[in-house]
């Protein structure tokens, strides 16, 4: 923690998936918490429960013991119309195979968070150009997804992730899919919207390039917290 | 709901040929399913229109004991002309018309036929009688087409007729055929010979005697005739209703099909689409739809392809209907052996009725074919669908 004010909290977690006659245990016991501002990452090899960590925090799943807090949101109580409404107003998320919309434009796509929160035209407008200038796309606006590169792609989902200001957003394996040049560029805008916007990053990664971007840095291992370590501090 | 339209037009105008092909599959049930009502309705006003111009004016009075369906009936079934409604007939708003049983000898043949006199000077039908005020030393007869066509009579043909008058003697004399006419109303053509009104009531010693007083005006209410039973205008079209009606139902069963096809391909998209764009689906919930929003979603969008359908349907619908409704649907054979009243050329009619329930029709079945496999997003894991993992 870097001893900013507190908006994930986790107790004791614990995530178990039916599998066969049986049960996988993918979060055995997990206790976190992470601060207003933190670009931070959840490290481990595959297997080890990054992703069903951050889908909880993303309250896209729920914990199947313990106590996770998310923006002042219990995860497991939440309907899912609640759930929903936490995700649409205060959760980006940024995927390894970016999950644009096929058929709508890059505007399109970054639009539509801002259609679900009920913005007016001109308040979408404004927002949408902002982020595309963020991720610097603003002559792709027309573009659509399979107009355009994989790094370009993950940068839409940047935009689009980051268009509604959330004070969250989560990113699994953002640059999996990307090249060295292309994962760095990402990298940067990520880090300088979390300067800027003061949002909190917190990422599901076992590349190196992410790794070097970390300030702070989660090592999961079978599903248990391995490591904690602040490794970088501005 | 004004997103879920937004974005499944974007959705249906980005998924491109697939749509437009499942619109032009529905477009075609819009189409057929309109023109074969149309048609349906187009054939009740004509057979009634023709019935009211060639049998049944705007209605009739029977006499109480006459029963078209039993011959037997016929011998009994004439009393004097009411005294009150002579003036109506005076005016030529109503006319008497005897029933008398017959038979006719159409080349050495015997025929049984219904006999009716029928004033030559009468407005109230279109039937041709004014030829049958000829000058002849036989008795003028007119008959309608089916019969023409049954006893190869023809218009200058000559043939015996018999019958019994009022005291039970028989006679016969030569009927000369003056007119032959066609009336799309098989009942008003079938076994009927048409002879002059005086003529029939001298031969059958039935002097001021009729059997049916038609009446033009079928609008106003009609006073009850003692010894005689009103029959109106729906009264007497209900066979037309009825045959309507379970023709509809026939009907029915072939836009089902129709319908079923086009309800087919919507579910095939629809499962292939849930199939296939399961990372599209999680997205929507990690973006903040709810699953059961999702599930609205695609059930719009599978039923915009109605709305799509109705778009396709006005660009080549709306030419061939306007044309048939013009040139009509000639029935490919002969019309009158359908034994109904029925032109050989049907004019479809479209009411906005009409139009509107087949649009509602096509767009709620499609609705709910797309609700059908959309309910299986409910069921869906979200971490899973956007991982695109097969559920």
């Amino acid at each position: 923690m870097n001893g900013t004010s507190e908006i994930i909290q986790i107790q004791g977690l614990v995530k178990r998936f039916p599998m066969g006659k049986g049960e996988f245990t993918a979060l055995r016991g997990i206790t976190l918490t992470f601060g207003k501002g933190e670009f931070a990452g959840l490290v481990g090899p595959s297997g080890s429960g990054k992703t069903t960590l951050l889908n909880i925090i993303g309250s896209l799943d729920v914990p199947t013991e313990g106590w996770v807090n998310v923006l002042g949101n219990s995860i497991g109580t939440l309907s899912a119309k609640e759930a929903a409404q936490l995700r649409k107003e205060s959760i980006g998320f940024i995927f390894q195979s970016y999950n644009l919309l096929q058929v709508h434009t890059v505007y399109e796509n970054v639009e539509f968070p801002l259609l679900l929160l009920k913005h007016n035209g001109s308040q979408r407008r404004r927002m949408v150009m902002d982020a595309l200038e963020w991720v610097g796309l603003v002559d792709k606006e027309k573009s659509k997804p399979p107009q355009l590169s994989g790094g370009e792609c993950q940068r839409v989902a940047i935009a689009r992730a980051m268009v509604k200001r959330p004070p969250l957003v989560l990113a699994d394996e953002p640059t999996a899919n990307l090249d060295a040049a292309n994962s760095h560029h990402i990298l940067k805008t990520m880090e300088t919207l979390n300067r800027e916007l003061h949002t909190t990053l917190l990422f599901a990664t076992h590349d190196d390039k992410v790794i070097g971007y970390l300030r702070r840095m989660i090592y999961l291992l079978d599903g248990r917290v391995d490591r904690d370590e602040t490794v970088r501090k501005d | 709901m004004l997103l879920a339209l937004r974005l499944a037009v974007r959705n249906l105008i980005g998924a491109g040929l697939r749509t437009w092909l499942n619109a032009l599959v529905l477009s075609f049930s819009f189409v057929v399913i309109i023109w074969l009502k149309g048609i349906m309705v187009g054939w009740d006003h004509q057979a009634k229109n023709d019935m009211t111009d060639y049998e049944i004016g705007g209605g009739q009075y029977w006499h109480h004991l006459y029963d078209p369906y039993d011959p037997l009936s016929l011998s009994d079934s004439h009393a004097p002309v009411p005294s009150h409604v002579k003036d109506e007939i005076q005016a030529g708003d109503m006319e008497p018309v005897l029933v008398v049983p017959g038979h006719i000898f159409p080349r050495g043949r015997m025929q049984s036929v219904v006999i009716k006199g029928i004033n030559p000077a009468q407005t109230i039908w279109k039937l041709p009688t004014g030829e049958l005020d000829a000058d002849t030393d036989a008795i003028p007869a007119m008959i309608g087409a089916v019969m023409a066509n049954g006893t190869r009579l023809g218009q200058g043909d000559r043939v015996m007729i018999r019958w019994r008058d009022t005291n039970g003697t028989f006679d016969a004399a030569q009927i000369l055929i003056t007119a032959v006419f066609s009336s799309n109303v098989p009942s008003a053509e079938a076994g009927q010979v048409y002879v002059p009104l005086e003529r029939l009531r001298k031969m059958a010693v039935m002097h001021d005697q009729a059997t049916i007083l038609t009446f033009r005006d079928g609008r106003s209410q009609r006073p009850e005739i003692e010894g005689w039973i009103l029959k109106t205008k729906a009264e007497l079209t209900r066979q037309v209703d009825d045959m309507i009606k379970a023709k509809t139902v026939g009907q029915s069963i072939f836009y089902g099909v129709l319908l079923l096809l086009a309800m087919l391909a919507i579910f095939d998209t629809q499962v292939l689409s849930i199939f296939r764009r399961q990372k599209e689906i999680g997205t929507y919930i990690a973006l903040g739809y709810t699953r059961k929003e999702v599930v609205g979603l695609f059930t719009v969008e599978g039923a915009m392809h109605a709305v799509l359908a109705a778009f396709v349907a006005t660009l080549y619908g709306l030419p061939f209907l306007a044309w048939q409704a013009k040139a009509g649907w000639t029935i490919p054979m002969e019309a009158s052996e359908f034994g109904m009243a029925m032109a050989q050329t049907l004019y479809p009619v479209y009411t906005v009725g009409l139009v509107v329930s087949t649009a509602l029709l096509v767009t709620l079945a499609t609705a709910v074919v797309s609700y059908v496999p959309s309910r299986r997003i409910a069921r869906m894991n979200p971490t899973d669908a956007l991982r695109g993992k097969l559920q």
